[in-house]
C-alpha cells in the first residue's frame, strides 16, 4: 500500500508541476511540453488505478497525437520570431478565481463523506472494456463521433476563405 | 439488446444521415438553391420517424420506450421536444435563402451544421446519462461555434471565439460537477442517481453533492443564456448570420430547458428545496438584467439579445415552483414546456421579420427601422405582433404563457417571483413598444419597397399564424404539454 502511496504523490506531483507550466510558462512551446509532463503522469495515476488500458490511451494519443498536432500547430501558425506574450493585465484575477475555487474545492471534497472504496478492485480484461464501451455506452461513443465529424467540418468551415478572398 | 434497440434512435440516425448527403449534394449540385429543399426533405424523415414513434407509445403502457442500458429514452416528453426543435430548424432553413448567400461558398456545410446540431439538442432530450447528455451537448455547441463563424467578418470570428471559449469552460465546469456526482452516487445514470439519493439518506447532506448540482447548472445555464452566464449572448447575437442566431434563440434554449427538467426532476428531485430557491434567485436577476440592459441597445439583435436573457428568466420562474409534498411535475413543468412553444413561435416570427427587413435596408439599428410598416406591411404587421407576443399580451401566445408561469408560481407560494415577473413585463413593454413605434409613426428614409422571398413568407406567416392560434385557443397546446409531462416521471 505505501509504495502505491509514494507513486501516487511522485506522480501527482509531476502531474501538478506540469500543469502549472502550461499555464504560468511565458513561451508557448515551453508551455506544450509541460502539459506533455501533465498528461503522462496522469498516464501514470491510470496504472496505481489499474487501468492500464485508459493508460496506454493516455500516452498514445493525449502525450503522443495531440501534443504532436499542437506542437506542429504552433509553429505553422506562428507569425513572428521569439516568445509571444501569453498573459495580460488578468492573469492577477486569473490567480485569485483559480485560487479561490481551489480553496473551495478542496474544502468540500475534505469534508464530505464519500462512500467506502471497494476492497479489492479488478483488473478489468480488454475485452471486457470493449463490450462495456460498444454495448452499455454506445450512445455517448457513437455521439463523440459525430462531435468529431462536426469539428471537422467546422475547422474546414473556419479556416478555408470564402470565394474572392486569395488561399 | 444493442441492435433490437436501435428503433428507438431512429430520428437523431436519420438526420444525421441526411446532414451527411446534404454535404455530398453540395459537392455535385449545380444548383445551390436546391440545397435548402434537400435540407426540409431530411428534417421530414426524422418528424415521420417521430410521429411513428408516437403512435407506438400510445399504444403500450406505461409510455416509454427505454433503451441502450437506459441511457436513452423514448416518451412522450422526448418527442415533443424533438416535434419542437425539427419545426424550429424547418423555420430557420426556409428564412435563410437570402443570408446564405453571403457566404455562397458553404451553403451546404451551413445546412449540414444546422441539422447537426439538432441532432445533438434532440438527443439532450432524450438523453437519461450525465455522460450521453455531455457529449450531446457538446454536438450542438461546436456545430454552432461553426456556424457563428460563418460571416467571416472580425465580428463574427470574435463572437465565435467568445462562444466557443466560454462552452468550452462552462463544459468543463459542468463535467466536474458531474464527476462529483458520480464519486458520491457511483452512477451516471439519472434513475440509479435518483434512487441512490433517496435510499442513502446521509448522501443528501453532502456538501460535494451541492456543489456537484451548482456546477451542472453552470454548464445548463450556459446553453439557455441565464445569468451570470449570459455573456456571450449579445455579441453573438450581434455577429453571428441572423439565422443562426434566430436558431439559438429557440431550439438551444428548448433543448437546454429539456435537459434541466429531466436532470433536475429526476435525478435530483430528492433535493429540490437547494436547486428551488437556486432557479428563483437566477430568474429574478436574469429578468432584470436582461429587460434594464435591452431598454439601452440600439441594434435590434442585441435588443433581441437581452430579450432572450430576460426570456429565460421567466422561463426558470417555472422551474422553481414546485410543487410541494412530493408533487414535483406539477404546473411549473407545464408551464415551461407551454412557454418553449409560445417562445419558439414569437422569437423566430421576430427574427425572421429582422432578417428580412435588416438584409434588405442593410441595417439592423432600430432607428433605420422608421416607417418600415409604409415600406412593407406584412413585415411590419408579423414584427409588430411577435413583439407584442414578446411583452405577453393577449391575443398572442406570449399572453398565456406568462400567465402559465406566473400562476404556477402563485400557486407554490412564489408570489415574489410571480410579482417580479410582472413588472419585468412592463419594463419590457418599453423597449418592445418603442420598436413599433418607430415602424409605424416615424417617417420612413425612403419610400422604396422592402422585398421578400416566398419561403421566408411562408416560415414568417407560419411563426405568427402560430402564435396567434396559440394565443386564442390555448388548449390545443395545453393538452400536448400534459401528454409531454405526462410520460415524465
Amino acid at each position: 500500500m505505501t509504495t502505491v502511496l509514494v507513486f501516487f504523490f511522485i506522480l501527482g506531483g509531476m502531474a501538478l508541476l506540469g500543469s502549472v507550466g502550461t499555464v504560468a510558462s511565458r513561451n508557448v512551446v515551453h508551455a506544450a511540453l509541460s502539459l506533455v509532463l501533465a498528461l503522462l503522469a496522469v498516464a501514470g495515476l491510470f496504472i496505481l488505478l489499474l487501468a492500464e488500458f485508459l493508460a496506454i490511451v493516455q500516452v498514445l494519443i493525449y502525450g503522443g497525437a495531440i501534443t504532436i498536432i499542437l506542437l506542429f500547430a504552433l509553429m505553422l501558425t506562428r507569425t513572428r520570431e521569439g516568445p509571444v506574450r501569453l498573459d495580460n493585465a488578468q492573469r492577477r484575477f486569473a490567480l485569485i478565481g483559480a485560487g479561490a475555487a481551489f480553496a473551495v474545492l478542496t474544502v468540500v471534497i475534505m469534508v464530505s463523506d464519500w462512500p467506502a472504496p471497494i476492497d479489492n478492485p479488478v483488473r478489468p480484461g480488454f475485452s471486457r472494456i470493449s463490450e462495456v464501451l460498444f454495448q452499455q455506452w454506445a450512445i455517448p461513443f457513437e455521439a463523440a463521433s459525430l462531435v468529431l465529424l462536426v469539428a471537422l467540418i467546422g475547422a474546414i468551415v473556419i479556416s478555408r476563405p470564402e470565394k474572392g478572398e486569395r488561399d | 439488446m444493442f441492435p433490437a434497440d436501435l428503433y428507438l434512435l431512429m430520428p437523431e440516425l436519420a438526420l444525421a444521415g441526411m446532414a451527411i448527403i446534404v454535404i455530398l449534394a453540395d459537392l455535385v449540385l449545380k444548383r445551390r438553391d436546391l440545397l435548402a429543399p434537400l435540407s426540409l426533405i431530411g428534417l421530414a424523415v426524422p418528424v415521420a420517424l417521430s410521429i411513428v414513434l408516437w403512435l407506438k407509445l400510445d399504444s403500450i403502457d406505461p409510455h416509454a420506450l427505454s433503451g441502450f442500458s437506459g441511457f436513452f429514452v423514448v416518451d412522450y416528453f422526448s418527442l415533443f421536444f424533438k416535434f419542437l426543435i425539427l419545426g424550429a430548424t424547418a423555420l430557420v432553413i426556409m428564412a435563410s435563402r437570402e443570408s446564405v448567400t453571403r457566404f455562397s461558398r458553404f451553403q451546404g456545410e451551413y445546412y449540414a451544421l444546422i441539422m447537426m446540431a439538432s441532432g445533438g439538442m434532440m438527443l439532450m432530450a432524450a438523453a437519461t446519462e450525465l455522460v450521453s447528455i455531455y457529449v450531446a451537448l457538446e454536438l450542438s455547441a461546436l456545430s454552432t461555434v461553426a456556424l457563428i463563424a460563418l460571416l467571416k467578418n472580425s465580428r463574427s470570428i470574435e463572437a465565435s471565439m467568445k462562444f466557443l471559449i466560454l462552452s468550452a469552460i462552462s463544459s468543463a465546469v459542468m463535467l466536474y460537477g458531474m464527476a462529483l456526482v458520480f464519486g458520491l452516487t457511483g452512477s451516471t445514470r439519472l434513475l440509479d442517481i435518483a434512487d441512490r439519493l433517496t435510499s442513502v439518506s446521509e448522501l443528501i447532506d453532502q456538501p460535494a453533492l451541492l456543489l456537484g448540482v451548482i456546477f451542472i447548472i453552470t454548464g445548463f445555464g450556459f446553453k439557455i443564456s441565464s445569468v451570470p452566464f449570459q455573456m456571450w449572448v449579445p455579441d453573438v447575437y450581434e455577429g453571428a448570420p441572423t439565422p443562426v442566431a434566430a436558431y439559438l434563440s429557440v431550439a438551444s434554449k428548448a433543448a437546454g430547458f429539456a435537459v434541466i427538467i429531466r436532470v433536475f426532476f429526476l435525478a435530483f428531485g430528492s433535493l429540490t428545496d437547494e436547486w428551488a430557491l437556486l432557479f428563483a434567485v437566477l430568474a429574478a436577476v436574469s429578468m432584470f438584467i436582461g429587460n434594464l440592459v435591452a431598454i439601452a441597445q440600439k441594434n435590434i439583435k442585441r435588443m433581441l439579445g437581452y430579450s432572450t436573457i430576460a426570456h429565460a428568466g421567466f422561463i426558470m420562474v417555472g422551474l422553481a415552483a414546485i410543487g410541494r409534498e412530493g408533487e414535483l411535475l406539477g404546473p411549473g413543468v407545464e408551464s415551461i414546456l407551454f412557454y418553449l412553444v409560445a417562445y419558439a413561435a414569437t422569437n423566430l416570427g421576430a427574427f425572421i421579420a429582422v432578417i428580412a427587413i435588416s438584409s434588405k435596408i442593410n441595417s439592423e439599428l432600430i432607428d433605420d427601422y422608421a416607417g418600415v410598416a409604409r415600406r412593407n406591411p406584412f413585415l411590419a404587421f408579423a414584427l409588430a405582433v411577435s413583439l407584442v407576443s414578446l411583452m405577453g399580451l393577449p391575443p398572442t401566445a406570449g399572453f398565456w404563457a406568462k400567465l402559465n408561469v406566473f400562476n404556477a408560481a402563485i400557486e407554490t407560494d412564489l408570489v415574489w417571483l410571480a410579482l417580479i415577473g410582472m413588472i419585468n413585463s412592463v419594463i419590457s413593454a418599453y423597449f418592445y413598444l418603442r420598436v413599433i413605434k418607430t415602424m409605424y409613426l416615424s417617417p420612413p428614409a425612403s419610400e422604396e419597397r422592402i422585398t421578400a422571398d416566398l419561403p421566408l413568407k411562408a416560415a414568417l406567416a407560419i411563426a405568427v399564424i402560430g402564435l396567434l392560434f396559440i394565443g386564442i385557443v390555448p388548449g390545443f397546446v395545453m393538452d400536448v404539454v400534459e401528454t409531454a409531462v405526462g410520460t415524465l416521471a
